[in-house]
């Protein structure tokens, strides 16, 4: 049947060729190709978790493999070591493989289910989405407060503009409703992956140190030899670790502030603006400084890394989170620095609409890898203790 | 990074361990070096691409080894698997000059891993390298750059000029052209000729048709034989090689490490006949897996099979081709082409055989020499003879993967290759060296112990490598 070619036809037709191959049984019998054959040569067993973790099975259910593809981390050190990768005919190449079968376990365990399409157009979906909330925040601002009290002076009373408890319910409720869909994802996941799994206080405090020191980013090996991934490119380097910290630790000083202002707020009564030396304000500004270099970094790493371990489709998800958390940090700090002068308003105006815009898009966009990662780190370390 | 240089100090042929060890050690006296590796980059390397460890003389344990494992120890084990057959002097000074190979080794780049469960069996005697050999050769390709050594890939040298046991120029095919590179050392480092199955006939006959190479498909031999044509002296026969069995599936070069299959000690190994031909249980896996490729050579079509039952299916390493598998060892005979009647009568004869006598009260012990073997049964089986009789029946076809060729030249503890001058006296090369899969055979006269290869590439290659920057110094 002719079709007329219109815009519409030639995005699905881009879309449906930036999916070739990433249907989930495809990526399942691909990386269970990859780990018999790496089952069967077991030379990374010094680089990561997830060699040792594939050591402790015979075979590989799909629950197994989508558990190893999020105990990846992307390292590479297992692509330049390997004697199988391309072009050898084996053409073993573990991280893009886990990169593909990880984006199927973002897909698949979100929800609602009929919104895992947007994980594909997240460069998008951040766009238009920052764009919306920025446009709806100064219209709400504009519709509910005359000229001279958006631009008025008020001593970083952001208050003054936008009332307390309209900031806290609105923004707490799409909040919530992230961390639902982020919990949902993480029960579904661990249900398939982890069944019967029954944490204890060592396997928990193990996952959640592997988790805040990045472990598996910082290279396996003997003492003094652990140096990092084998990224942007062949050498080895801590560099991706580092901002990847900084983005990390950022965005958690960024949420103790929150969480902080939150508590004074309600517990103690006492309402922002609150000092510069304030620890509310402290952990704000030294985690907005990380998640200005930290994404930025990341950004910069990604772009010059060596295509043949990325997968090019995912490029948007991954960009799209990290400029949205740069834009919502920068904005954050200039609202800080502005706070006291007529441009406040404007300013709230225009960091609430990132951060709306972050919240929405945090379950379909690649925050959720700390999800499934978490998951994944859990069941690494019940079963080292084996 | 094109054309390549018509004048150098040291000419370094090869790009695997020994090479790349002689490259920088060269460099480091202060000579200009070029390097030809036949293969493309993603290929370099020869057999280290392959390797895994490094046995090694060491006073004590470190963080990538158990324990020590003095020179004593290492000469003993290495004169038990070559059955003496080796040179003693040289071996000796080998194993003494590997002392200090891991220091080496991470002075240039080189990374170890700790000892971890993929290791056992070896981790008190050998290191081993984080991500194995190809990581290891990035590393010395990476150091090898930031010193200055020039790497020229898909270079080939197709002869060599020699006078008087004097060399001074190669002749080089790159990038379509025809190079003449003069040198005031050479240093062969290029590999055995496994992966010549014409050469490999001389010491096999045909059945070398049937054998799978392990590793690089460039090991063709061909600075062996230039250096023998021109009158250097050989060290151990033709169809001596490091052979083990491997997967008959695999691709016929550079498969490496993963067509291996462990399942011989557990197994009834059977021939196209059906019949059995060796003691599977003779000893734990690792002190007899490199006798096996032998054995297959010499069977019809240089294949075997080994058949286990679904009781002893998990007890090695698993493979990276999935076993053939049927509920009846005649089913498995069928897919297998085996000679079905006859399998069924050896299998039903080795079953008759186990628990008799003294063994009925043994127990079956996986991983340890248990004692439980066949009563009356020819060959025997002398550990880990139970009855296959639990289905489903699994059969691995195994096929003769050889690692490398001893055959190659004799040199001295200078690493300098030996002549017959024209009085038929033997003398050394003035500047001509040799190291690694190509002078093997001066060691290895026969079989194996894993991670010795490497270790006469550090060794020698390092040798070789302050020899060769000598004598362009000189």
């Amino acid at each position: 049947m002719p079709q007329t070619e219109t815009p519409l036809t030639k995005m699905a037709a881009a879309s449906d060729e930036a999916l070739q191959g990433d249907q989930l049984p495809d990526l399942h019998d691909e990386a269970r190709r990859l780990m018999t054959i790496c089952n069967a040569c077991r030379y990374c067993e010094g680089f990561c978790g997830v060699f040792p973790a594939m050591m402790r099975q015979n075979t590989f259910a799909d629950g197994d493999l989508d558990y190893l593809a999020n105990l990846c981390h992307g390292c590479n050190g297992c692509y330049y070591a390997c004697q199988y990768a391309p072009p050898h005919e084996f053409a073993v190449n573990i991280p893009q493989a886990f990169a593909r079968l990880r984006a199927a376990t973002y897909r698949r365990y979100t929800w609602p289910g009929f919104l895992a399409g947007l994980f594909q157009k997240n460069g998008t979906l951040v766009s238009v989405l920052m764009a919306a909330g920025i446009g709806l925040l100064l219209l709400l601002v504009h519709l509910f407060n005359p000229p001279e009290v958006i631009h008025g002076l008020h001593a970083g009373n952001f208050y003054a503009v936008i009332p307390h408890n309209v900031m806290a319910y609105s923004f707490g409720g799409v909040f919530l409703y992230a961390v639902g869909v982020l919990l949902f994802g993480f029960w579904r996941f661990r249900r398939d992956t982890a069944p019967k799994a029954d944490e204890t206080a060592l396997s928990v405090a193990g996952a959640t140190h592997d988790a805040l020191v990045m472990k598996y980013m910082g290279g396996g090996g003997v003492r003094g030899q652990m140096d990092g991934c084998n990224y942007p490119s062949e050498s080895f380097s801590q560099v991706r670790r580092v901002f990847h910290q900084m983005t990390f630790w950022g965005f958690l000083l960024c949420f103790a502030a929150t969480s902080l202002a939150t508590v004074y707020h309600y517990v103690f009564g006492w309402e922002a603006p609150y000092d510069y030396t304030s620890l509310p304000v402290l952990l704000g500004t030294v985690g907005g400084i990380g998640l200005l270099i930290g994404p930025l970094g990341l950004i910069y790493l990604k772009r010059i890394a060596n295509p043949n371990v990325l997968v090019e489709a995912q490029r948007g998800m991954d960009t799209g989170f990290l400029a949205l958390l740069f834009l919502v940090s920068l904005t954050g700090l200039a609202l800080l620095g502005w706070r006291e002068t007529s441009a406040m308003g404007t300013l709230l105006a225009i960091h609430l609409g990132t951060v709306l815009a972050l919240f929405l898009t945090m379950p379909y966009g690649k925050f959720v890898h700390a999800i499934y990662r978490y998951a994944a780190l859990l069941r690494n370390r019940r079963e080292q203790k084996r | 990074m094109t054309g390549i240089p018509d004048k150098v100090d040291v000419l370094v042929v090869g790009g695997g361990g020994a090479a790349m060890a002689a490259a920088l050690t060269a460099r480091e006296r202060g000579a200009s070096v070029l390097v030809l590796e036949a293969a493309p980059k993603d290929f370099r390397g020869g057999n280290t691409r392959h390797v895994r460890n490094i046995r090694y003389a060491h006073g004590a344990a470190t963080d990538f080894v158990t324990g020590a494992y003095p020179v004593d120890e290492y000469y003993d084990d290495l004169l038990r698997v070559t059955d003496g057959n080796t040179n003693k002097e040289l071996s000796r000074f080998l194993i003494e000059k590997s002392e200090d190979a891991a220091d080496w080794m991470m002075d240039h780049g080189v990374k170890f891993q700790p000892p971890l469960s993929g290791t056992i069996g070896l981790d008190r005697t050998n290191a081993f390298f984080k991500g194995g050999g190809k990581a290891l050769l990035n590393a010395y390709y990476a150091t090898a750059e930031q010193m200055g050594i020039e790497c020229r890939y898909e270079a080939e040298v197709t002869d060599l000029m020699i006078e008087d046991g004097v060399f001074t120029a190669a002749r080089v095919s790159y990038q379509g052209a025809e190079h003449v590179v003069e040198a005031r050392g050479l240093v062969i480092a290029s590999g055995g000729f496994q992966a010549n199955i014409d050469w490999l006939k001389e010491g096999w006959g045909d059945a070398a048709e049937g054998f799978l190479i392990r590793g690089t498909g460039y090991n063709k031999g061909r600075m062996l034989r230039a250096l023998m044509d021109n009158g250097a002296e050989t060290a151990a026969e033709a169809d001596q090689c490091h052979a083990i069995a491997i997967d008959a599936r695999s691709p016929k070069c550079d498969g490496g490490i993963a067509t291996r299959v462990d399942c011989v000690i557990y197994s009834v190994m059977v021939n196209r006949s059906g019949q059995r031909f060796y003691d599977e249980g003779e000893d734990i896996w690792p002190k007899r897996y490199a006798i096996w490729g032998r054995l297959l050579a010499k069977q019809e079509d240089q294949i075997a099979f080994g058949i286990v039952d679904a009781k002893a299916n998990d007890l090695f390493m698993p493979s990276m081709y999935p076993p053939v598998k049927s509920d009846t060892i005649r089913g498995l005979a069928e897919q297998l082409e085996i000679d079905a009647d006859t399998l069924e009568k050896t299998v039903a004869d080795y079953n008759a055989a186990c628990r008799q006598g003294d063994n009925k009260n043994r127990e079956f012990k996986p991983g340890v020499l248990d004692g439980l073997s066949t009563e009356g049964l020819t060959p025997p089986k002398s550990n880990w003879a139970q009855p296959i009789d639990t289905p489903p029946y699994y059969g691995y076809p195994l096929r003769t993967g050889i690692t490398f060729t001893y055959l190659g030249v004799k040199v001295n503890k200078e690493a300098r290759v030996q002549f017959k001058d024209k009085d038929g006296r033997i003398v050394s090369a003035a500047n001509i060296f040799a190291a690694g899969e190509v002078m093997s055979g001066n060691i290895l006269g026969q079989g194996y112990a894993g991670g010795i290869g490497m270790a006469i590439g550090l060794v020698f290659g390092r040798i070789a490598g302050e020899g060769a920057a000598r004598n362009a110094s000189n």
